[in-house]
């Protein structure tokens, strides 16, 4: 009974959370709408929604700014619950698919792929997340095989470890490539790499929207089984949990989550580790509250640092990755540094 | 105490001093050939009879006599320093601290040093590289001193785990600070390029500053090395030795910076060195510092200048970075310490 007055008002909770973060988010894309070289204030974009703006106004809009904020949001909510899965799966609050080199795995893929490609024109989108899927799958496959140790399965120190170590020479064998790239390729790898999101249109949209439709679902209907699992493996046993497969469902649907997010919008890495973070401290750890909210905190992130990252110089833009990358790595080390272990 | 006593006896300090004579020995020859081959190897190709021409009877009106002495002999000899230093600098790393995955690009010092090039490079581009230099050992302190602060001080304490998590955010951070600068400050130098550890663009005016600096920590590392091989067996140990455990590691680290420092200067962060030379070393010639760190540093040199060769060969006429060459190399020797290391990590 205690317990149920204990969920109900952290439920209530939640609910006024995401509430807020709605709002919010609306508000930062109304925000982000505005900035960029070319200047539209709120009132034009409420016109050219609507269809009454200028010929450049609804084309800046529909086609280069709307597309990629519709992007941002979409791989921010990806990438944070992948992270929120992983740090649940492994038991370790500093996962994060960036770290633990899944990242790098999809983006060596989608990389031979824009390699060895035959014509000189760009990958279709369609694909770019079926090969990431395929390259962040083997990768996390790897990392697993590398880290378990038999009679002790998988310590989460050891999987860290193997995972930072993996990412390493995922991105040399990816620089060791890139550098062989034809000047049209390369230029569109190394801005996709550093996760700047200038090349998104709604194509790109369309290819990432049903990976999040499918398997966002599937992970917040496992909330529950999350939540056993991030305790301990024997109290999740003990509660019937058939751990190895509802476990390898789990990280099949976050490496899903994190390939097609970094296939479509490139490595943008630390979302994974900030959303659920963030997510926690508000509503707690149980996994049905906090997954919402991780996902609207990761979306908030990379719209946010899409818009910094666009706003920061007048003739330049800073890619989304970097921007997150200067916000994250200090909280990273701020983890680091209260963890005990 | 008697716990203490136990261990040691346990692990009787091996040295094979033949071993390592013989190390050095080839590894010398190694360098020597080593040196030649990666003069005579690059888009153009040039055998090892003009390769000798051109080193002792120099004539300047033949285009491969200077390309031999302005281009390639400057970047073979880059190598086999910057070699020498970084698997040096791990090696003392690892011992000061007994920590077994120290190395100055997985701990940040690398990151550090190439932190504050960057800023140099957008603050102050018309500085003489024997400046820059300076400031590459600060900023090599800076990094080590972020990397080691934040896990010192960090909750648990310093766990090997949580210096390489600290050093992997830093460089990462480092990398974002560093792209957003150059774009804003229009740095025109190869950054990603230098970044990943590019030797092609090694230049004697680079090689004759660096190189003094690197032979001079060289020196003083084999005056320490003794020490180091005491404290290696622990703190404790060798303050109960009598030994001036302080005065030891500041000289030690101030070795460690400016060998780091004076190799990203010239060719960029490199990592994995300093890691996989001085384990391979013990293995061979046993835990004695005074040899670990002669043999240290030539088997850095040749690795470096193989590496290097390969760097040339893997995609002719593109240059590959060494530091990708050496990464590819050194994951998966770091992912078999990471197993086989039975102390907690």
């Amino acid at each position: 009974m205690i317990e149920d007055i204990f969920n109900l008002r952290q439920r209530n909770r939640s609910i006024k959370l995401i509430i807020g973060f709605a709002i919010l988010l609306i508000v930062g894309f109304i925000i982000s709408l505005n900035i960029g070289r070319y200047s539209i204030t709120p009132p034009e974009v409420l016109q050219t929604l609507i269809g009454q703006g200028s010929k450049s106004q609804s084309f800046v809009l529909f086609q280069l700014r709307l597309p990629r904020m519709i992007i941002a949001v979409l791989m921010g909510a990806g990438l944070a619950v992948s992270g929120a899965v992983l740090q649940g799966v492994s038991r370790n609050g500093l996962s994060d698919p960036g770290i633990l080199g899944i990242n790098s795995g999809a983006g060596l893929a989608v990389l031979m792929f824009i390699a060895f490609y035959p014509s000189t024109s760009l990958a279709p989108p369609f694909l770019m997340p079926i090969l990431a899927l395929l390259g962040a799958g083997l990768t996390a496959l790897l990392i697993y095989m590398l880290s378990y140790k038999k009679g002790q399965g998988i310590s989460p120190v050891r999987l860290l470890l193997t995972g930072i170590a993996v990412g390493a020479g995922l991105s040399a064998v990816s620089i060791i490539l890139t550098l062989q790239l034809n000047p049209q390729n390369l230029e569109f790898v190394v801005t996709w790499q550093l996760g700047s999101l200038w090349s998104s249109d709604w194509e790109y949209v369309l290819a990432l929207l049903p990976w999040l439709v499918i398997l966002l679902p599937i992970v917040y209907w496992k909330s529950s089984v999350l939540n056993m699992l991030s305790m301990s493996e024997h109290i999740a046993g003990s509660l019937g949990v058939s751990m190895n497969r509802e476990r390898l469902i789990l990280i099949a649907a976050a490496v899903g989550l994190a390939a097609s997010s970094v296939a479509i919008g490139g490595g943008i890495g630390f979302v994974g580790l900030l959303g659920p973070h963030i997510a926690r401290r508000l509503v707690g750890p149980q996994h049905q509250f906090m997954l919402p909210i991780a996902a609207a905190v990761g979306s908030l992130l990379v719209l946010m640092g899409d818009t910094i990252g666009r706003s920061f110089m007048e003739y330049t833009e800073l890619p989304a990755g970097v921007v997150i990358s200067l916000l994250g790595g200090p909280y990273f080390i701020y983890l680091l540094f209260h963890s005990k272990k | 105490m008697n716990h203490v006593q136990s261990k040691i006896s346990e692990t009787p300090i091996r040295t094979r001093p033949w071993a390592a004579t013989l190390i050095i020995f080839t590894g010398v020859l190694a360098i020597v050939f080593g040196i030649g081959a990666s003069i005579s190897t690059g888009v153009a190709d040039i055998n090892l009879g003009i390769v000798w021409e051109a080193l002792f009877a120099y004539n300047e009106a033949n285009d491969q006599h200077v390309i031999i002495q302005e281009l390639r002999l400057p970047r073979a000899l880059a190598g086999a320093l910057v070699g020498a230093a970084f698997a040096v600098a791990g090696a003392i790393m690892q011992g000061m601290t007994r920590n077994p995955i120290a190395d100055a690009g997985l701990l940040g010092i690398n990151a550090g040093a190439s932190f504050v090039l960057v800023l140099v490079f957008a603050f102050a581009p018309w500085l003489p590289f024997k400046y820059i230099i300076l400031y590459s050992f600060i900023g090599a302190g800076l990094g080590a001193g972020l990397v080691y602060g934040i896990a010192y001080f960090s909750k648990g304490g310093m766990t090997p785990l949580k210096l390489v998590l600290a050093g992997a955010v830093i460089g990462s951070l480092v990398s974002g600070l560093s792209q957003a600068l150059s774009l804003l400050f229009q740095i025109n130098y190869d950054l990603t390029f230098w970044s990943a550890g590019g030797i092609s663009t090694a230049e004697w005016f680079q090689v004759s500053v660096m190189m003094p600096w690197i032979i001079a920590g060289l020196i003083v590392a084999m005056m320490i090395s003794r020490s180091i091989t005491i404290l290696s067996l622990g703190e404790d140990i060798a303050a109960g030795l009598g030994q001036r455990t302080r005065l030891i590691k500041g000289i030690g680290t101030i070795v460690v910076m400016v060998l780091a420092g004076a190799s990203v200067a010239t060719v960029g962060g490199v990592s994995f060195i300093g890691l996989i030379v001085p384990h391979m070393v013990r293995y061979l010639v046993g835990v004695d510092y005074r040899w670990i760190i002669p043999c240290s540093a030539v088997l850095g040199g040749v690795l470096v200048i193989f590496a290097d060769i390969g760097a040339k060969m893997v995609a002719i006429p593109y240059e590959t970075p060494l530091g990708s060459i050496i990464a590819v190399l050194g994951v998966p020797f770091f992912l078999y310490l990471a197993r086989k290391e039975r102390r907690e990590l």
